[in-house]
């Protein structure tokens, strides 16, 4: 579903990654791993699209992949169910599936409260509703789990759950152990050599 | 890119939107001008038209920096340029839901303002008119200004020395076409050339916002 062959990823226009290759095939979750700043991040950005490769192809079908960041994208001022609302709408989705995504996050009691009166546990949740309205099978999430409580986390594993078995992939970077069945990937051995390339040049104007 | 257009309307109407804000700066504006210049009719009338004019673009500005920024801030922005939404589209969607929150209000107060100003009896539908056509282009060329600072913390004054230079064109056919109805001279050619402005802006200006924001969104 999802292959990545000898990719290479910069940030700041330093390369962080280089050479990682994977395939993801449909029912199945790959777990990212590595220390801070090695460019987790960064490689799921380039697999959503977001910015180009160094080098390297990504190959997913077209209109497959569903991106969740750090940040979740809420509307403060909008409630539950309009933030969910718009994003089913952009995905071209039914109003349906923002009402089952809402029973799935146990946002229920919830529905018609503005964002911004929700806790960060609560927003995270909403975040991560939105996965489930976008209908897209190759989840790519980066750090899910934040600001989740123990039953949450729980939770969003058995949602994960539900999509693997459903046909769908996921591809998530985490630094804790959800409980899925998941192959892991660590990213140390990808680590870019210290670019010598990318730093000459300060070094000669100045 | 209907759903953008209601979420943006919807955001901007509701508590801390911003919508209102610019609307008062002109109001605030066009009513200081008389008290400061003086009691004296002929020449408010003869600075009417560019003080109206003036005033829109202004007030215009001041709420640019919200197009992307607050959606950048929250990550909705990251999230749009990757769902299905084509990033032209989006940047055509908000330049419009930032022209009917800002520039309409503006076009509808503008008669009311030049009755203050002394503004000539028979330039009320020029003006009207002139900044109904002209005032889509701040919007537009605003967006792309928005779109090129996207990453930055505080962009508002480097908005404002991209976009100041691109308005003049607009400022300049806009002004002259009240000014001309004043005089009961033909506006007409100048009416010509700000339609023009406008429609080609509104072509170029989301193709090229497009472009600022994937080179903004990449370098996060």
């Amino acid at each position: 579903m999802l292959e990545l062959n000898d990719v290479a990823v910069a940030r700041g226009g330093i390369t962080v990654l280089e050479g990682v290759s994977f395939q993801l095939a449909a029912g199945n979750a790959l777990i990212l791993r590595g220390e801070n700043g090695i460019g987790k991040t960064t490689l799921l950005r380039a697999i959503a699209g977001l910015q180009p490769t160094v080098n390297g192809t990504i190959q997913a079908p077209d209109e497959s992949i569903a991106f969740a960041s750090h940040a979740d994208g809420i509307k403060a001022q909008l409630t539950v169910r309009e933030n969910l609302e718009f994003w089913a709408e952009v995905y071209g989705n039914a109003s349906s599936d923002v009402d089952a995504a809402i029973q799935a996050m146990n946002l229920t009691e919830l529905t018609n409260r503005p964002a911004a009166q929700m806790s960060a546990g609560q927003k995270r949740r909403l975040g991560l509703g939105r996965l489930l309205v976008t209908a897209r099978p190759i989840w790519v999430l980066d750090e899910p789990t934040v600001s989740l409580d123990r039953a949450s986390v729980a939770l969003f594993a058995d949602i994960v759950r539900a999509h693997l078995a459903g046909g769908g992939a996921a591809l998530i970077a985490t630094h804790i152990d959800l409980g899925i069945e998941a192959e892991t990937l660590d990213l140390t051995p990808f680590k870019a050599k210290a670019d010598v390339t990318a730093d000459t040049s300060d070094g000669d104007y100045w | 890119m209907k759903a953008l257009l209601l979420r943006d309307l919807r955001l901007a109407i509701r508590a801390g939107g911003g919508f209102g804000l610019g609307l008062a700066f002109f109001l605030i504006l066009a009513t200081l001008i008389p008290f400061g210049v003086g009691p004296q009719p002929d020449v408010l009338a003869s600075i009417a038209p560019g003080v109206l004019w003036v005033g829109a673009l202004l007030s215009c500005l001041l709420s640019l920096e919200r197009i992307f920024a607050l959606d950048f801030e929250d990550g909705a922005l990251d999230l749009m340029a990757s769902s299905p939404l084509p990033l032209e589209g989006i940047v055509a969607v908000k330049s419009l839901a930032h022209w009917l929150t800002t520039g309409l209000p503006l076009v509808v107060a503008a008669p009311l303002l030049g009755l203050m100003l002394n503004l000539p009896s028979q330039s009320y539908g020029w003006l009207l008119m002139s900044l109904l056509i002209g005032t889509p282009a701040l919007s537009v060329i605003g967006a792309f200004g928005a779109a090129i600072t996207v990453g930055l913390k505080r962009g508002g004054l480097l908005i404002s020395l991209l976009v100041l230079p691109l308005y003049v064109p607009t400022l300049i056919f806009g002004a002259d076409v009240v000014r001309r109805a004043g005089q009961g001279l033909d506006a007409s050619v100048p009416a010509f050339m700000l339609a023009g402005l406008t429609l080609g802006a509104v072509a170029i200006m989301p193709f090229a916002s497009a472009a600022a924001l994937r080179a903004g969104l990449k370098g996060s």
